[in-house]
């Protein structure tokens, strides 16, 4: 977090600007690169029709895409421009968006107008867009389907987590019976569980369900007691000497402590309710991206395949930030207090 | 001597302590006196301080009073009433460390209130407490973002806004330097003086029991017992540079070194 004051890392002006087209230069070579180079390899271009009006091919997608990127590039450039920290963060990842571009570029030559990759397994960035195209509603319904299964099993397991949990760290009964099964049940994979949740369970995505709650809840469940568990004592003397009774020593005193220890726990268990979410879904589900990659194998399109991949990116990223704003928001005691 | 001003004179018993012992049993199981035999009465409005060397009991008496803690035989009683567990009305101000990391300043002051149910009714007498320790504009600062001596005046606020009968200081201004010490037990005299809340301090530093209190209790380790009781007959304010605070200090180190019978007395200054 350390602040560079030199004049060698000057960020206004002219070498703004110009860091600034660096951020979009690759991302124009992409485009350039699509648009220019010609297709020597014989790879039919389809056309799709796009509500009623407009037909598109894949290429004008993949350029309609990275113009996106451009344009959203340079509205972040325009905003961080007023403030000397956001400039500097925008700045630091220029070279890194700079080399994406340029890998996209080299990618699409290499993919699919010279056709040097190995197919069907490495389409063009371009080809992959094409499992939005032609079936993009079915992805877009299978996108839903994961969604539904990871909100309804991680929210279950936070709950379970950090109420188990609750219970464990303050009450030493509790501790002594459940804390050992927590520990050697916690160590099982979830989906080892699989046999036993398709059988007994009435649905498939009740069965899946089941099986994100469990690998939510044991990580979620073992960070939570040990931040109840290691609240110092004179925080709970403070609070009785004030006048506290016990919801007040837990609501206000235990659980705000281990706040943080929870949210550790919540970080493992998002890990661990991606895998087990998506391998569950390869093993006997109706629906979910995985199904989608599995269903995709089969008839060798590789492209679905990668399409699938880059939404589960996009969404579990998405996720991981929405967790981190509420841990931000929630924790904002701890800023400046921890090395972050 | 008179006594100075923002005394009451006053000699109605509001604590009383009768032969309480605390004995505890240590990790080799050999048992330790914590106290024996210990007897105190405490007038109300008193500003009594008490010194010892470590391990003499004197945060134990403290944590008993407190309620913290029990004893294992005698009682004590405030305003006639036996102590059991604690209580709003036996405020506790801890060495440091014992505000709530994840509440404001602002909170951590309420949370008496808070913890009493009456935050709603009485929500109004925190920015009072935050102006009479000078704490204006750091309402919202975190514990980590404030200084110890700041610190230190939220947790004496915080115990205070409960409007305790007796407040117990434990050593707290023990870790702070010198100049925040000094001027944070200028700013005690003045909330003892218009709180009118008994006070009982626990400290190693004799010039800070003279300066402040109105009798000195001078306790003595295995068992930890009273070994004497100093009635400090100084005008206020007081000078700390005066022949007749000198002399006392003279006195009270020498009972101190009497009492510890050791030959390198503690209190070398």
């Amino acid at each position: 977090m350390e602040k560079h004051s030199s004049s060698l890392l000057v960020t206004k002006g002219g070498r703004y600007i110009l860091l600034s087209f660096v951020t979009i230069l690759g991302f124009t070579i992409a485009i350039l690169a699509n648009r220019l180079f010609p297709q020597i390899a014989d790879v039919v271009i389809e056309p799709y029709p796009v509500g009623k009006l407009f037909v598109i091919d894949i290429n004008e997608l993949y350029n309609l895409v990275l113009l996106g990127l451009i344009l959203l590039y340079v509205v972040q450039a325009v905003y961080s421009y007023p403030d000397e920290d956001r400039r500097r963060m925008f700045l630091s990842r220029a070279p890194f968006r700079f080399a994406a571009g340029a890998v996209l570029a080299v990618w699409d030559v290499l993919g699919t107008k010279l056709l040097l990759l190995p197919q069907p397994f490495f389409p063009g960035p371009a080809r992959i867009l094409e499992a939005f195209l032609a079936e993009g509603d079915y992805v877009l319904e299978n996108t839903l389907y994961s969604l539904r299964l990871f909100a309804s099993g991680f929210f279950l397991g936070v709950a379970a987590g950090v109420g188990t949990g609750i219970l464990i760290g303050w009450f030493p009964k509790i501790y002594y019976w459940v804390y050992p099964v927590l520990k050697i049940t916690g160590v099982i994979p979830a989906v080892a569980w699989m046999p036993f949740a398709l059988t007994l369970l009435p649905t498939p995505f009740a069965a899946a369900t089941f099986l994100i709650v469990i690998c939510a809840w044991f990580p979620i469940a073992s960070t939570t007691a040990q931040g109840i568990a290691s609240t110092p004592k004179v925080l709970f003397e403070a609070a009785r000497t004030l006048g506290a009774k016990t919801s007040f020593l837990m609501f206000r005193v235990a659980i705000p402590h281990a706040m943080p220890q929870i949210f550790t726990g919540i970080s493992i268990a998002n890990a661990f309710a991606f895998t087990t979410l998506v391998m569950a879904e390869m093993m006997g589900q109706p629906g979910g991206l995985g199904y989608y990659i599995n269903a995709s194998k089969v008839w060798s399109a590789y492209y679905k395949v990668l399409a699938a991949i880059v939404v589960m990116a996009i969404l579990f990223s998405l996720i991981l930030w929405v967790v981190g704003l509420i841990q931000s928001r929630v924790l904002r005691w701890q800023r400046g207090l921890v090395k972050q | 001597m008179a006594k100075g001003v923002g005394q009451t004179v006053n000699t109605k018993t509001v604590l009383e302590i009768k032969n309480v012992n605390r004995v505890y049993t240590d990790a080799n199981e050999s048992t330790i006196e914590a106290l024996k035999g210990v007897s105190l009465d405490v007038a109300e409005g008193e500003f009594l301080a008490i010194i010892g060397e470590s391990g003499c009991g004197k945060t134990t008496l403290l944590r008993l009073i407190a309620g913290l803690d029990d004893p294992d035989a005698g009682e004590i009683r405030l305003s006639g009433e036996r102590i059991t567990g604690t209580d709003p009305g036996r405020g506790y101000v801890f060495q440091q460390n014992s505000l709530f990391p994840w509440m404001t300043v602002e909170k951590n002051i309420a949370s008496g209130l808070i913890a009493r149910g009456v935050y709603d009714r009485e929500k109004q007498e925190v920015p009072e407490y935050i102006r009479l320790v000078g704490l204006d504009g750091f309402e919202q600062s975190y514990p980590h973002q404030i200084s110890g001596g700041m610190a230190q005046r939220v947790a004496i606020v915080r115990a205070l806004i409960n409007k305790p009968k007796v407040l117990l200081l434990d050593e707290p201004l023990g870790a702070l330097d010198a100049f925040t010490r000094a001027d944070l037990q200028d700013k005690l005299l003045e909330l003892w003086q218009k709180e009118r809340a008994t006070m009982i301090l626990v400290t190693h530093d004799v010039d800070e029991a003279i300066y402040l209190a109105d009798r000195i209790v001078i306790m003595t380790p295995r068992p930890g017992k009273i070994s004497e009781i100093i009635p400090v007959n100084l005008g206020r304010p007081r000078d700390r540079g005066t022949v007749d605070f000198l002399d006392l200090r003279r006195i009270i180190l020498g009972k101190l070194h009497l009492a510890n019978a050791r030959p390198e007395p503690e209190y070398v200054l």
